[in-house]
């Protein structure tokens, strides 16, 4: 984890006052609504469909034991009892009062957290792979970078209040589990020829109404450069991108409208602009960040644990439970952990305050006390060893967060949808759970093998929808809900978006509609091939007809 | 001057509490939690009547975002015709323990 020092404390605990009297001025009628809006906007609160909603920035995933602590109090202090985790990583709580907001985030100062960055028009919360730390194919732990572009946006002066949200997201692995095709500016850690480590640079990707997919605009970036190239996007993006329609202010429209080309060469002419300006660019900073970062101090282990073959010899349960949810680390005898958010007929990412005290209390004993958030919406103990792993999922299992579908069709991403989110135009988190319980079969799902649904409750796609395998978007249509399934989407290094199967239908027949679907996978699959390869493999004709049965028996 | 757009009648006026947060419905009196009790319009004086109300409560901020609503009245109970607006007097549609449906057991 990253340390605060006594400046990062300052800058949360004056931002903590500085709302409390803002909100002190609402109640007190001194700011209208109007004033008060993009002021509470700037401190993660939404008013949404039944009440005020909080959310709470846990930068690039991270979490330690005492934060998730902290976060299963306020839940259920001043919430619920539960929260929500999302794709963009953080948290919401649904529930909180206006009033006691202030002592909410008193409580997150506390624990070096805060809601700064989870809404507004600014640079948000900096996000990446779940893994990050703990994965056998990184070329380095992404969080520093991360941590270094979280500071240089916290409070920019110059990007804090932009034409519309920002979203960058950083890997340092060849397979892309962090959406960076999907981000406004994705950050990939690389090396050069030279064996220089650098980043290679992708813009304009984007999701909501317009999707689009990110375009290299720089091969290879020295290290050093990364906040000089960051301002230049940055600077090009506010000074030219639009302001006259907030549907096509976001920096992926300006890419489409001038080209990537000319976008480059602007970027390029602000650079070089940005370099005379300043200092030779050193790595002061980056190398303080990268200290402040706790090393896990792992033990030297044998590659195989015998007491955990053993455990899985005697419980099938377990047995799947690690046949799903390990991820390889780098250490030899240690794994990455995944807790699924996603039990059969709950709602996906949502975790109660018990479940979050458990997670906290196995990450301190097992995990180097480190939680991660993935924008999967679930979470991980990222440096777990093996031998701890028929003990961990003892726990998981009692707390009912042992459920081995990670990456599997019941693994769900899914919106609040209309239950929550006053943007939405239909519910998700219903649809969601209709479709797991139909899918709960384990061997069923073992069949179908790696398939991803998303569900989103509006155009807005807070769940990716476009990038599923499976997306389900849910409108209005004729004063009902409705839903369009798209299929064929990819978030990862082959980015795709899902093409539409149809005209929307009603919740009632999306599970049906899917049995086609997964049908004609199934009939026409070769070995070893999973959904999405025998859909590129066929296209998507076949299964527009399976699915065009259905349709046409509703319509 | 201009005509005003409403919603079919009947309508009843929904708002959030500034300080809780809370969905809220003119009552005959005040505000209610309550849809089961919410006031009722059924004509445009009525209608302007809840609006007006609505516009100065939100000016002595106690309410935000007040608006019209049409409802069906059915058993005596105003229920929204929109969805949307039928999940706020009730609450998560998959959490009925959580919000309104709890509360007052609708």
């Amino acid at each position: 984890m990253y340390a605060y020092d006594e400046l990062d404390r300052q800058i949360v605990r004056e931002r903590v006052a500085q709302f409390a009297s803002q909100v002190e001025r609402r109640l007190d009628g001194s700011l209208t609504e109007e004033e008060f809006r993009p002021l509470r906007l700037k401190n993660g609160v939404y008013l949404q469909l039944h009440a005020y909603m909080l959310r709470v920035a846990i930068p690039y995933g991270g979490l330690s034991s005492r934060q998730l602590r902290q976060l299963a109090l306020i839940a259920e202090k001043y919430d619920r009892g539960y929260g929500h985790f999302t794709t963009r990583t953080n948290i919401q709580f649904n529930w909180p009062k206006l009033r006691e907001i202030p002592a909410i985030l008193g409580l997150l100062a506390d624990v070096d957290m805060h809601a700064i960055q989870t809404s507004g028009n600014c640079i948000r919360n900096t996000t990446t792979d779940c893994f990050a730390g703990a994965a056998f194919d990184e070329i380095e732990d992404p969080r520093p970078t991360a941590e270094w572009i979280r500071q240089w946006s916290t409070l920019h002066p110059e990007f804090d209040w932009l034409g519309r949200k920002f979203k960058i997201a950083v890997t340092a692995t060849q397979q892309d589990r962090a959406v960076l095709r999907g981000h406004d500016v994705g950050v990939r850690i690389v090396r050069n020829a030279a064996g220089e480590t650098g980043y290679r640079l992708y813009v304009g990707g984007g999701l909501g109404r317009t999707p689009m997919e990110g375009k290299l605009v720089r091969d290879f970036l020295p290290r050093a450069e990364l906040l000089g190239y960051l301002e230049a996007i940055l600077r090009v993006y506010n000074l030219e991108g639009r302001r006259d329609n907030k549907f096509k202010a976001r920096i992926k429209i300006l890419v489409h409208e001038i080209g990537l080309e000319a976008f480059r060469a602007q970027v390029e002419a602000e650079y070089s602009k940005v370099v005379a300006a300043a200092p030779a660019p050193d790595l002061r900073e980056f190398e303080r960040i990268t200290a402040s970062f706790d090393a896990p101090d792992f033990a030297d282990l044998p590659e195989v644990s015998r007491k955990l073959e053993q455990a899985q010899a005697a419980d099938p349960d377990l047995a799947q439970f690690v046949a799903r949810n390990l991820f390889r680390h780098k250490k030899k005898g240690y794994v990455a952990l995944t807790i699924s958010l996603k039990s059969i007929g709950g709602a996906p990412g949502d975790a109660t305050a018990e479940q979050m005290r458990a997670v906290a209390d196995l990450a301190e004993q097992f995990s180097f006390d480190q939680v991660r958030v993935s924008y999967k919406q679930n979470l991980v103990l990222p440096h777990v060893r093996r031998d701890d792993v028929p003990e961990i999922f003892a726990v998981l299992k009692a707390q009912g967060l042992a459920t081995p579908n990670v990456d599997l069709i019941t693994d769900i991403i899914c919106c609040p949808g209309l239950d929550y989110c006053a943007l939405a135009t239909a519910r998700s988190i219903p649809l969601a759970q209709t479709l797991s319980r139909h899918f709960a079969d384990p061997d069923k799902q073992k069949e179908i093998g790696e398939l991803s649904i998303k569900i989103s409750g509006c155009i807005n796609a807070c769940a990716h929808h476009h990038i599923a395998n499976i997306g389900i978007l849910g409108l209005e249509k004729s004063g009902g809900e409705s839903y369009q399934i798209t299929i064929g989407g990819d978030p990862g290094d082959q980015y795709a978006l899902g093409e539409l199967l149809g005209p929307g239908l009603p919740a009632s027949a999306v599970p049906e509609a899917i049995d086609r679907v997964i049908g004609v996978y199934l009939d026409a699959r070769r070995q070893g091939e999973t959904f999405i390869e025998t859909y590129r493999r066929l296209g998507v004709t076949p299964f527009k007809a399976a699915f065009k049965e259905i349709a046409d028996a509703v319509a | 001057m201009a005509v005003v757009k409403r919603p079919p009648f009947p309508v009843i006026l929904v708002a959030n509490d500034l300080v809780e947060g809370e969905v809220i419905f003119a009552a005959e009196h005040g505000w209610t939690r309550d849809v089961r009790a919410a006031r009722v319009a059924n004509d445009a004086e009525a209608a302007q009547a809840l609006e007006q109300f609505g516009a100065a409560q939100a000016r002595a901020c106690k309410v935000v975002d007040a608006y019209l609503v049409d409802v069906e009245i059915e058993a005596g109970v105003p229920v929204p015709r929109h969805y949307r607006e039928r999940l706020r007097t009730l609450g998560p549609s998959h959490r009925l323990d959580l919000g309104k449906q709890a509360d007052f057991h609708l």
